[in-house]
């Protein structure tokens, strides 16, 4: 039963994954006009644009260079994007995504490792105080803190620290072989916006799973059975509130995908997101399908990853009749 | 010596957004000697859960102590902090919830949570607890008694949850036990086999109990004092000889008056006349019906099966089983909401199309639905003017001034005050809200009036008014009835047809007369004797038949073959009733059972 | 230990207790009043925003103005400079003056993220309601589509389909806004209007032969309103994000027009130098999105559970 749910959960998450890779598709070609006339631009003349329009794939149906490009992804094969077209034939995109793959990783990874603890912490102490002038303070700064621009937070934390204290750099310079202390002070902008943001998301909905769980009638059972506070706390709702927390986590982890886009650009970090609004604006289409695909899938994973929490906690599931 | 508890002068208030208190408990005062039980018996509002919880210190938020004691061997409990409250409660004083089934922690297994107090409390180790445990489910006659404490709450039913919740409060030995509402989730068969494993464990045990209810029947079972509360005071305070069989106060009068007497042949409302015409209002014939998509004629989870019933012109048609077994399902298929897989729904003879959208509109003004729940069936967003408008438009296109006119006449048939066309249904009590969902589905003047249940989300005495305004109504407009129940004495006391479902099958059907006097169905025999009678000492009777013996908590499940009750039947008779669908057998008087057993041995 | 009965006032009269709950007023807390008195204050200046404005907004201002009297200079920068009684809140990158350039710009953000979040009103309530009283394949069919929709992070949506249309104009980023929040605008409409289709007053409705238009009109979109009215001003903060970030990524409204948000992107070099023109616009979006946000989150804890204020003693 809980593997058949499991599995279920695995089979829309790649039925889903199909779908946008369709609307993807659809969505980078809804213009007329295609990659070659782009690519080419002012230097196109009609036999030009035919033959990399052959070279391309272009000239066939739709559903089949859908079902080329599908077959090409699998198999690990992104396409070429327009960038160093001049002398040849553009450089394949899995080359140019590398580094920036890797960059935006360790982004967000470190932003995760950071900010996990510190907001179930937060989020923790306030379901556990509710109504207290701390509860209270940690649910106010952080409805204005989900409520701000991402560019706000960027730009008011660049002032502060960059600007009036001189402490960190406000510009993401990475040369690639910085480790350790230099690399977190090079990081350290970047990183804080996303953690302030992040966060506040991930406190308050753990604050509001954890009060859930503390509202619900066992609890007050627990209470009337003589049951200490810290063991109401540990054993009878942290039990119930680990998955819907763990199911929080994985989808503001989500959410970070689409933060990320704002942040690199604001940090000029050279991130995964960043190549991407530079393809938006050179309208490098191959390019914007690849980085939209990792994006999506990265998502959908997190997703699943989200489901799966809530299966698993779900007693009904891991013990059925 | 002094008394276990004393509550003395207890006052309780609610503290609302504004700060101000609202008093809940006004004042009330009793004791509870050691190994007695005192019941708290009143309607919902009375305060009765409230003053119970406070004997473990506690009230439920919003609400706050403002004066008196509740004194626990001497203790004032109120003024404890929360570390002597904590040594308490379990310990001294156990708490038994309403719906166990809200009150387990679903992801802790039973043994746990059953353990869990005694062992905290430090008055058992764990084996002890579980050894302890393991006696108490014997006691309370769980099944698998050896195993129950690794399964999980999902993995047991509602009646043996309710049994695991006493053995929770029972495991650390206490000297009170609060005891809020245990039974009136139930099944009246279920209930009656909690009620004895409560009141055989307390006895066995020597605790003291403060037992919460609303239903007078079941605590003249079980209790020795009784105190009647209303809106937060106390009305009377008696043993319960005293207060069952000589009340002394009004309202106790009025609380006992709404207990409808024990279904017994002979209340039945008299047939009205023998006007009939070849055709009855409204019949079913064959019907088979459920839920899911329908599959080479059968639906996925079939829940009605060869069932017929016909409901004569103005008579009442009362249909009676326990929760699940396809009642408000029979109601959908007559009303249209729900189309059969397979058999007929005829109107005055004349065969009515299966799907809603089918039927003519004369045709749903004749059969009018009156919802479960009133809450819920009322929009919140319109005027009751509009409830009732709209009926009054729709079917027989009145306007205007005649409209207005005739939602006067309908608030005033169902006893209810003009001004009310302009308000809200938020605006109402539970039992007026009732009475115009009735009024609506009066409005359309219909023939048949569909009532699923329409009291058994109200309290006893409101109950009991609404009922008899539906024998007014019936007399007055010769409507017919078909009026669904799960509790035998409010069918009894209302239709002068019974049928009897069990598990989707009519088991019994014939003139309340005859289905209330022998010879009878088994089931029925089960349904009857369960009924709590409102006097001392029915219980202790009850529990030698053999009827009582049946047992309780097994999955009712709709058969292909055989007897749906085999599994419970006192007088099953191996390799035929499990095989084999029992035969009609008709019997004088257009009485009928489905049964192997003849009818010389209904007999006993 | 039989004691007697108590007595008590006989005038007691034993009506029906009132279950009804008095209806409940939404109280709005400080912030609450707060945020009211700033959106009211935004819906003004939308309306005279430019009127009042000391300069127009693609103004230049003059060298001269900054002159300080008594000082010997005669060509001072105008860029950058921080507030003072000639600009209220400094001027910009061209030397334009933020405070000017911000009551021109209200209405572009609010007039298109309102604009959008109507757009997407109309498209996911029309087809979150069919979804929720029409068949079950229609169901099913949307839903999917819109599971789909919903798994790709808006952002990135939003970049495909501007790539594809080569730096769209306003008209092209309202209809993308809209069509991207009308995917969770459906989800939620679906959602409540499966719920009240459930309910038995809408049985009701059916079995006495209300057609579904009757049904759609009395009987869900009323009970339905105040939640999606709730979640409007939620919407609408999203949307207010989601088109300033795209403007700030330089994706969405286009010079010679600017918004809030591309006036952050614009002015981000000055930064480095501590020049707040950057940061005005963007506290002016913060200002609007707080408030709606403070709104919204009074009216939910009067009209939905009130999480319990005390819990273990
Ligand atoms: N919409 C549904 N889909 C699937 N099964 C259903 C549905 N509604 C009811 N059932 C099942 O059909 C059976 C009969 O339900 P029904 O509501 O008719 O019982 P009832 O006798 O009215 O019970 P109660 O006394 O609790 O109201 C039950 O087993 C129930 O679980
Ligand atoms: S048919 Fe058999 S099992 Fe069923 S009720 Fe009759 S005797 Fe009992
Ligand atoms: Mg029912």
């Amino acid at each position: 039963m809980l593997w058949r749910a499991i599995l279920g959960r695995f089979g829309i998450s790649l039925v889903t994954l199909w779908v946008v890779s369709i609307l993807i598709f659809i969505g980078t070609n809804l213009l007329p006009g295609d990659v070659a006339q782009i690519i080419l631009g002012q230097t196109a003349t009609p036999e030009s644009t035919a033959a990399l329009r052959a070279k391309l794939g272009l000239d066939k149906h739709p559903i089949e260079q859908y079902w080329v490009w599908l077959q090409n992804v699998m198999m690990g094969d992104l396409g070429i994007s327009k960038a160093g077209l001049g002398a040849g034939l553009g450089t394949p995109i899995v080359e140019m995504l590398g580094p920036r793959v890797d960059n935006t990783l360790r982004l967000t990874l470190i932003v995760g490792a950071v900010a996990i603890p510190i907001s179930l912490f937060l989020g923790l102490i306030a379901a556990m105080h509710p109504g207290t002038r701390l509860d209270r303070s940690i649910t106010f700064a952080t409805l204005n803190l989900i409520s701000v621009p991402d560019f706000l937070v960027a730009t008011a934390l660049v002032l502060i620290f960059a600007v009036s204290l001189g402490w960190l750099p406000s510009i993401v310079y990475l040369r690639g072989d910085e480790t350790g202390w230099v690399l977190l002070k090079t990081l350290a902008m970047p990183i804080l916006t996303l953690v302030i943001l992040v966060s506040s998301q991930i406190i308050r909905m753990t604050r509001a799973t954890v009060l859930n769980v503390m509202s619900s009638p066992y609890i007050e059972m627990a209470i009337l059975k003589g049951v200490p506070r810290r063991r109401i706390i540990l054993r009878h709702a942290l039990f119930n509130a680990v998955g819907p927390i763990v199911n929080v986590i994985a989808l503001n982890l989500a959410w970070l995908v689409g933060g990320v886009v704002v942040v690199e650009q604001i940090f000029s970090y050279p991130g995964l997101a960043k190549l991407m609004i530079e393809a938006v604006q050179m309208r490098d289409m191959p390019l914007v399908q690849a980085c939209a695909m990792i994006f999506c899938a990265t998502y959908i994973v997190l997703i699943f990853i989200a489901d799966i929490a809530s299966i698993l906690s779900n007693p009904r599931l891991r013990h059925p009749k | 010596m002094s008394d276990l508890l004393e509550v003395d002068n207890l006052r309780i208030s609610a503290r609302n957004d504004d700060d101000e208190l609202t008093p809940i408990v006004k004042g009330v005062s009793f004791t509870v000697g050691r190994g007695e039980v005192v019941a708290l018996i009143g309607e919902s509002g009375s305060g009765k859960t409230t003053i119970a919880l406070s004997s473990l210190g506690y009230t439920k938020p919003g609400l706050e102590f403002t004066g008196g004691e509740v004194r626990l061997e001497g203790e004032d409990v109120i003024s404890m902090d929360s570390d002597q409250l904590r040594g308490l409660r379990g310990h001294r004083v156990a708490y038994l919830a309403q719906s166990a089934a809200a009150t387990f922690n679903p992801a802790l297994t039973i043994g746990e949570q059953v353990t869990e107090t005694c062992v905290l409390h430090g008055i058992l180790t764990q084996e002890e607890a579980d050894a302890r445990a393991e006696t108490l489910y014997r006691a309370l006659e769980l099944p698998d008694p050896d195993k129950l404490g690794k399964r999980y709450p999902h993995q047991v039913s509602g009646g043996q949850l309710q049994r695991l919740m006493a053995a929770t409060a029972l495991c650390g030995k206490p000297d009170l036990l609060v005891l809020d509402e245990p039974t009136t989730a139930l099944d009246v068969t279920t209930q009656i086999e909690v009620l004895k494993a409560f009141k055989s464990v307390i006895k066995q045990e020597g605790a003291a109990a403060i037992y919460v209810t609303h239903d007078l029947s079941v605590v003249a079972q079980i209790a020795d004092h009784i105190v009647v509360l209303y809106a937060g005071e106390i009305q009377e305070y008696d043993t319960a000889e005293q207060v069952v069989e000589k009340p002394s106060h009004d309202y106790t009068r009025r609380l006992m008056h709404a207990v409808r007497p024990p279904p017994a042949a002979g209340q039945g409302d008299e047939t009205t006349g023998e006007h009939r015409r070849e055709a009855p209002a409204l019949e079913v014939k064959d019907l088979l019906a459920g839920y899911g998509r329908i599959q080479s004629g059968l639906p996925a989870i079939p829940v009605l099966r060869d069932v017929n019933v016909a409901i004569e012109r103005g008579h009442s048609v009362g249909i009676i089983g326990e929760s699940g077994c396809g009642k408000s399902t029979l109601a959908r298929v007559m009303a249209g909401l729900l189309p059969a897989a397979e058999g007929q729904v005829l109107l005055d003879g004349e065969e009515l199309k299966p799907a809603l959208e089918q039927r003519k509109r004369e045709e749903l003004q004749k059969i009018q639905f009156v919802f479960q729940m009133a809450d819920t069936a009322l929009n919140p967003r319109q005027r009751i003017d509009n409830i009732l408008g709209r009926p009054l438009e729709f079917y027989l296109g009145l306007k205007g001034n005649e409209k207005r006119r005739r939602i006067g006449e309908l608030l005033d048939m169902v006893e209810l005050p003009q001004e009310f066309a302009g308000r809200y249904p938020e605006e109402l009590s539970g039992g007026q809200k009732q009475r115009i969902n009735l009024a609506r589905a009066l409005a359309a003047s219909p023939e048949v009036l569909l009532c699923d249940e329409v009291i058994s989300a109200l309290d006893s005495i409101v109950g009991a008014n609404v009922i008899e305004l539906l024998k007014r109504l019936r007399k007055q407009t010769g409507v017919s009835f078909v009026f669904i129940s799960h509790d035998l004495s409010t069918v009894a006391s209302f239709a002068d047809e019974i049928v009897v479902l069990y598990a989707g099958r009519v088991v019994e059907k014939g003139v309340t007369d005859k289905v209330l006097s022998p010879p009878y169905h088994p089931y029925t025999r089960l349904l009857i004797s369960s009924v709590p009678e409102l006097r001392v000492g029915w219980l202790e009777e009850t529990m030698q038949t053999q009827e009582a013996q049946a047992g309780i908590d097994r999955v009712v499940t709709l058969k292909d073959k055989g007897c749906p009750f085999f599994d419970r039947c006192p007088v099953a008779i191996e390799d035929t009733c499990d095989q084999e669908t029992p035969p009609v057998r008709t019997l004088a008087g257009n009485h009928a059972i489905e049964c192997h057993r003849s009818e010389a041995e209904f007999a006993h | 230990m039989s004691e007697p009965s108590q007595e008590t006032s006989a005038s007691t009269q034993f009506d029906e207790l009132p279950t009804a709950p008095p209806k409940r007023k939404i109280r709005l807390s400080w912030p609450g009043k707060i945020g009211v008195s700033v959106l009211i204050f935004w819906a003004i200046i939308v309306v005279i925003g430019p009127t009042i404005a000391p300069y127009h907004e693609a103004d230049i201002l003059d060298e001269e103005l900054f002159i300080v009297p008594g000082s010997d200079e005669m060509y001072p920068d105008t860029d950058f400079q921080p507030p003072s009684s000639i600009v209220l809140l400094g001027s910009d990158y061209l030397g334009r003056d933020t405070l000017s350039r911000i009551l021109f710009g209200a209405r572009t953000t609010i007039g298109i993220s309102l604009l959008a979040t109507l757009l997407a009103y109309l498209i996911g309530v029309t087809l979150g309601i069919a979804a929720a009283v029409g068949s079950k394949f229609l169901d099913m069919c949307l839903s999917r589509v819109n599971d789909a929709l919903l798994s790709i992070p808006s952002i990135m949506f939003a970049l495909v389909l501007i790539a594809a249309l080569n730096s769209p104009g306003i008209f092209w980023l309202i209809l993308i806004a809209g069509f991207i929040y009308a995917a969770s605008v459906f989800r939620i409409a679906r959602s409540l209007g499966q719920e009240v289709m459930v309910s038995d007053f809408v049985e009701a409705a059916k079995v006495r032969g209300e057609g579904l238009w009757w049904i759609i009109t009395r009987e869900v979109l009323p009970n339905i309103a105040m939640p999606l009215a709730t979640d409007f001003g939620l919407r609408f903060v999203w949307v207010i994000l989601f088109i300033s970030s795209l403007s700030f990524l330089g994706l969405g409204v286009q010079p010679p027009m600017s918004d809030w948000g591309s006036m952050v992107k614009e002015n981000l070099s000055g930064l480095v130098y501590g020049s707040v023109a950057p940061l005005m616009p963007a506290l002016a979006i913060a200002t609007l999105t707080i408030s709606v946000n403070m709104i919204v989150d009074d009216i939910s804890a009067a009209t939905g559970g009130k999480l319990a204020k005390r819990m273990i003693s």
